[in-house]
């Protein structure tokens, strides 16, 4: 009798530290209650957050303005039965007709969803794909490999998707490890870093022409080119990041008319958002030999390319965001909405600033908050 | 009744120190032997009268735990990190299957602070700082032993007082009986994964003064396991790929004695091929990265008593290793990524201990180590660090009371081919420990130790290109530890032994050093950024019955309980958040059974949940896993020698668990092993 006593009571102990596995269930969304907007002409937007690479945590957000309600991680809500959910790294997302594209960068695929309800509609697979832009019922996606194992192929492509077959059409070799995209006229301007090979760094923009979708020029910028968005006047702002030591990061205008660089800013734009005459910037220069990063929010006036005095963020609270990533303007509110993504391993925020730079809210995010897409 | 009068007095023993009352399970076996102590007596029955002598673990001021003999032959690992995982306070970190990257974090510190020594002479890594456990296979090892804290001996090398735990392997020591000459051992593994594992040990006696050992290995396994992952509406079962590995180990080495001292040097050799299978993400099931390892070393040490009161030991070694990483995925100009590093290290050791009177010893150990670092990366500068560490340190042995002091001195002296260097540091850290057995004729004894010690940032932390930070202090680590240890055995009875061990601690760790963002996504910087709180309970129990004649069961049970908190900043949303991969929670209980022929063991590992970033919620929650392995076999004996046959299932309830995220361990696996002994 004895012995089985002393045994029970090693099982007994055994079981009270076995708090047993709970049944696997889809991860669950929440919510943050904000200002509501009922006459806002914008119904919401959309936000990706990258997650952290192989963490299998990119996410997706949703904010409702209208109702002031900020939905945090609904795709494996809207769509359990996605094998692991959204994926590894969402690095763009893009609203186009009546579907949302997100770019999933290391788990190789462009998610198609239902703008309105967040559903599942297809998926695209490219390897390494990295930004989003459309015209005229396709989408054009860049990808950093563009032959998958061969050690002599190093350039990457943009893809030309047809958004009713959701298919691949056909594909362009760019440069090295291509980035952001911008399309003005029948023209697609691709920003090329070849960031694989430091310090033998790209240092040009692609130039596409899509209807044969043939690379027909390169126009010669600077090394390690990121970000590239278009004006309304015909000019392309593109990003130089520089090579992170000696050379800094800096801004170009080039006039598309001439493909020539018609202006420098010494600004370290880590991205910028242009609305009607307005570029929005901010600036995350980090400097390997004086150790630290330099953050700072800018305005250029696009019209007459003059960095302007004012800011669009006016009660000094910038200084609470520790790495800015995302950022984005609202086209009838010109609310500016900018996003920080604090130690990168931890949930980021996302503020909203008034058209006179003052905070009106913040809510928590999730993982790295990056890209904004609006809906109408 | 006198027998039932002591078992009493040892009860009020307990409870005196109630602080512990976790070990009061174990008193029903206490009284429980002493019934059938009378029926035992009259069965005279000729059988080998093992005496369970006080164990090292019961004495030791600095908690220690011993896996050794026995329980390393048959505890259903294959390496030195599959061990590992039966000790309390232990995290292990494995990437999966038998390739994948197994590195250890004792009682949360960090991986970088726990040293791991080979016979003595520690494995270094200047490069990332962490042995990979998975490397060291258990054939031809006797013990494998943990100290939090350091070994309380005062004739090691400087590098024993240097971290704040230690892991020292210990290859097996020739044993020959009469007038053995040579002993052979072939052994054969096979299982799941496609495992193939031959290997062969060979010991020759040379002289009287002289032996020599090979010990060889070869491993094959295509690494192929089924995984699985579910949130209860989608559900994919898959095969991991990529998995594969080619190993290849050769050790030689030679055991000698001289007049008042012996000597041992040995050489080592391994070589392994490789996949690296990576993250499974969503939409991602297939890799083709690869990795190769060539390490190779020759140490050796002297030991001499020089008079009855001065001892000497001098250590050395001398090291290159070899690790190539290629990356189809990631196209340069120059073809697929394809790393080379390149590591040596030349170290000597010289230690003296000096017995000024029966109860007074002091010690003096100078140890200098010389490291390079060479890889084909962009922009590296080609770090080469001179560490220079010297302990003075002092013990004093009474009847009842044992202390230990120590101080030790770091000097690390960097230099760079390139770019700039992070320059020299100096540092002092003292140690004190005690052992105190309270009362004379019970073995039951108080302990407590604190110890103040820092890891260096490794050559990764401030060199490697884009990542590293040559402005990087070392990491700080206090720590404070109080603990109660009991022991007894029991003749001629059923209950053999019973030894219990059970400590509260407190940990520090201050400038931890930790990778923030640079530029962008994929660009950090290391830091010293961060402070970690660890409070911590350790219970280990070890005991051995036989509850029938001719069968005897061995059990070790542990409990480990650990709030590692981040309390870097209050402005922090994470302050007071449980750190990362650490449990609340984790045991593991082993049994081991013989009966004449037949073997059969049992081994159990629990750990409860965890969260796998820094902050505590549902997205980065990971549920509790827990593990049953078990084992049988049988020892047929021979004319000359004998086959020894073991069969084992692990994991036999087939969960499926991730340690890191996304890098699922396997379920239910198999192995057979075969054993030659002559």
């Amino acid at each position: 009798m004895r012995p089985l006593k002393s045994k029970i009571y090693i099982l007994v102990l055994l079981l009270a530290i076995c708090a047993c596995r709970k049944d696997p269930q889809p991860l669950p969304s929440e919510i943050s209650k904000v200002e509501p907007e009922p006459t806002s002409a914008i119904k919401g937007f959309y936000l990706v957050n990258e997650g952290n690479m192989n963490m299998n945590k990119a996410s997706l957000d949703y904010m409702d303005l209208v109702n002031g309600i900020y939905t945090r991680n609904l795709y494996n809500e809207v769509n359990p039965d996605v094998t692991k959910g959204l994926g590894d790294v969402g690095n763009d997302i893009g609203c186009y007709g009546s579907k949302l594209y997100v770019v999933v960068n290391v788990s190789n695929k462009v998610e198609v969803l239902n703008v309105k309800t967040g559903k599942k509609i297809g998926q695209i697979n490219i390897t390494n794909c990295r930004y989003i832009t459309f015209n005229n019922g396709k989408a054009y996606v860049s990808a950093y490999l563009g032959k998958v194992g061969d050690p002599k192929a190093p350039n990457g492509i943009v893809a030309e998707i047809d958004t009713a077959a959701l298919s691949i059409n056909r594909n362009v070799e760019v440069g090295r490890q291509p980035e952001e995209m911008a399309i003005i006229g029948s023209k697609l301007y691709v920003a090329n870093s070849g960031g694989y090979s430091p310090p033998n760094y790209e240092h040009t923009v692609s130039v596409i022409d899509l209807p044969s979708l043939k690379e027909i020029k390169r126009i010669e910028v600077a090394i390690n080119l990121h970000r590239i968005k278009a004006d309304r006047y015909g000019d392309l702002y593109v990003t130089s990041r520089g090579d992170y030591y000696t050379i800094p990061s800096k801004l170009f205008v080039i006039d598309t008319q001439t493909d020539q660089i018609k202006k420098v800013f010494n600004i370290a734009a880590g991205n910028l958002v242009i609305d009607d005459d307005y570029a929005y910037i901010y600036s995350t220069e980090w400097n390997y030999i004086a150790g630290k990063n330099n953050i700072s929010y800018n305005m250029i006036n696009i019209k007459d390319e003059t960095i302007m005095d004012r800011k669009f963020i006016t009660d000094g609270t910038e200084k609470n965001i520790k790495i800015p990533y995302g950022i984005a303007v609202n086209p009838t509110s010109k609310d500016v909405y900018v996003t920080d993504a604090k130690d990168y391993v931890t949930p980021g925020k996302l503020h909203c600033y008034s058209p006179e730079g003052r905070l009106k809210w913040s809510v928590t995010t999730g993982d790295i908050p990056a890209h904004i897409a609006f809906i109408n | 009744m006198t027998q039932k009068h002591s078992a009493y007095a040892g009860k009020m023993q307990f409870f005196l120190f109630s602080s512990i009352l976790w070990t009061g399970f174990l008193l029903p076996l206490n009284t429980w032997a002493q019934n059938d102590s009378t029926k035992k007596a009259t069965q005279l029955k000729e059988v080998q009268i093992r005496e369970y002598r006080l164990t090292e673990q019961s004495k030791s001021p600095t908690p220690l735990q011993i896996l050794s003999g026995e329980d390393l032959k048959r505890i259903n690992s294959l390496s030195v990190a599959d061990a590992i995982r039966y000790f309390s306070g232990v995290q292990l970190k494995d990437y999966g299957g038998i390739g994948g990257l197994k590195t250890v974090n004792v009682r949360s510190l960090g991986t970088n602070h726990t040293a791991v020594f080979l016979d003595g002479i520690q494995i270094g890594n200047a490069q990332n700082g962490q042995v990979d456990l998975g490397k060291f296979s258990l054939s031809n090892l006797e013990e494998i032993a943990l100290y939090s804290g350091q070994k309380p001996e005062l004739l090691i090398p400087a590098k024993g007082y240097a971290s704040a735990s230690s892991i020292y392997l210990k290859t097996k020591e020739p044993d020959f009986e009469g007038n053995q000459r040579q002993q052979v051992e072939l052994g054969l593994k096979s299982g799941s994964f496609g495992l193939i594992n031959p290997s062969l040990i060979y010991r020759h006696k040379i002289n009287e003064n002289l032996i020599a050992s090979i010990n060889t290995e070869y491993i094959h396994a295509d690494g192929k396991y089924k995984f699985r992952y579910t949130n209860g509406v989608f559900d994919t079962t898959a095969v991991r790929n990529n998995g594969d590995v080619e190993r290849f180990r050769l050790q030689a080495a030679l055991f000698g004695k001289f007049r008042n001292g012996k000597w041992h040097a040995q050489a080592y050799s391994f070589l392994s091929d490789r996949g690296l299978p990576g993250a499974i993400v969503a939409n991602r099931f297939d890799f083709t990265q690869r990795i190769w390892d060539r390490d190779f070393f020759i140490q050796g040490s002297v030991e001499k008593n020089l008079s009855d009161k001065f001892s000497i030991i001098v250590n050395g070694k001398c090291a290159y290793v070899y690790q190539r990483y290629l990356d189809p995925d990631y196209v340069t100009t120059t073809g697929f990524l394809d790393n080379r590093f390149k590591e040596q290290e030349a170290y000597l050791s010289v230690s003296g201990k000096y017995k000024i009177s029966s109860v007074w010893e002091v010690a003096y150990a100078s140890d200098y180590t010389f490291q390079t670092l060479d890889a084909n990366i962009y922009r590296f500068p080609y770090p080469s660090r001179n560490t220079f560490l010297n302990v003075l340190s002092s013990s004093l042995t009474l009847e009842q009371l044992t202390i230990q002091a120590n101080v030790l001195s770091t000097t690390v002296i960097d230099h760079v081919k390139l770019y700039s260097s992070a320059g020299n540091k100096q540092v002092f850290s003292p140690t004190v420990m005690l052992s105190w057995k309270f009362l004379k004729d019970r073995d039951i004894r108080v302990r407590a130790f604190y110890k103040d010690i820092f890891r260096m940032p490794t050559f990764n932390d401030l060199y490697y290109t884009f990542i590293g930070n040559t402005l990087l202090k070392p990491e700080y680590t206090k720590q404070y530890d109080v603990g109660i240890t009991y022991f007894k055995n029991f003749k001629n009875q059923q209950l053999k032994f019973i030894d219990i061990q059970s400590d509260v601690y407190f940990n520090r760790v201050k400038d931890k050093i930790v990778a923030q963002p640079g530029a962008n996504l994929y660009r950090w910087i290391m830091y010293n950024i961060g402070l970690v709180d660890i409070h911590g309970l350790e219970i280990n129990a070890k005991t051995a019955f036989e509850p029938f004649t001719n069968l005897l069961v061995n059990v070790g049970l542990n409990y480990t309980y650990q709030k590692a908190v981040d309390v870097t900043s209050k402005q922090e949303e994470n302050y007071q958040d449980q750190i990362p991969y650490i449990p609340e929670n984790s045991g593991s209980f082993l049994a081991r059974m013989d009966c004449q022929n037949w073997h059969a063991n049992y081994g159990f590992i629990y750990t409860g949940f965890r969260y796998n970033q820094k902050a505590n919620n549902i997205y980065n929650y990971m549920e509790p896993w827990y593990t049953h392995d078990a084992a049988i076999g049988y020892e047929f004996k021979l004319k000359k020698g004998s086959i020894n046959i073991n069969c084992e299932v692990n994991n036999l309830l087939n969960q499926y668990y991730d340690l890191i995220p996304n890098f699922p361990m396997p379920g239910r696996n198999y192995r057979l092993t075969l054993n030659y002994k002559l």
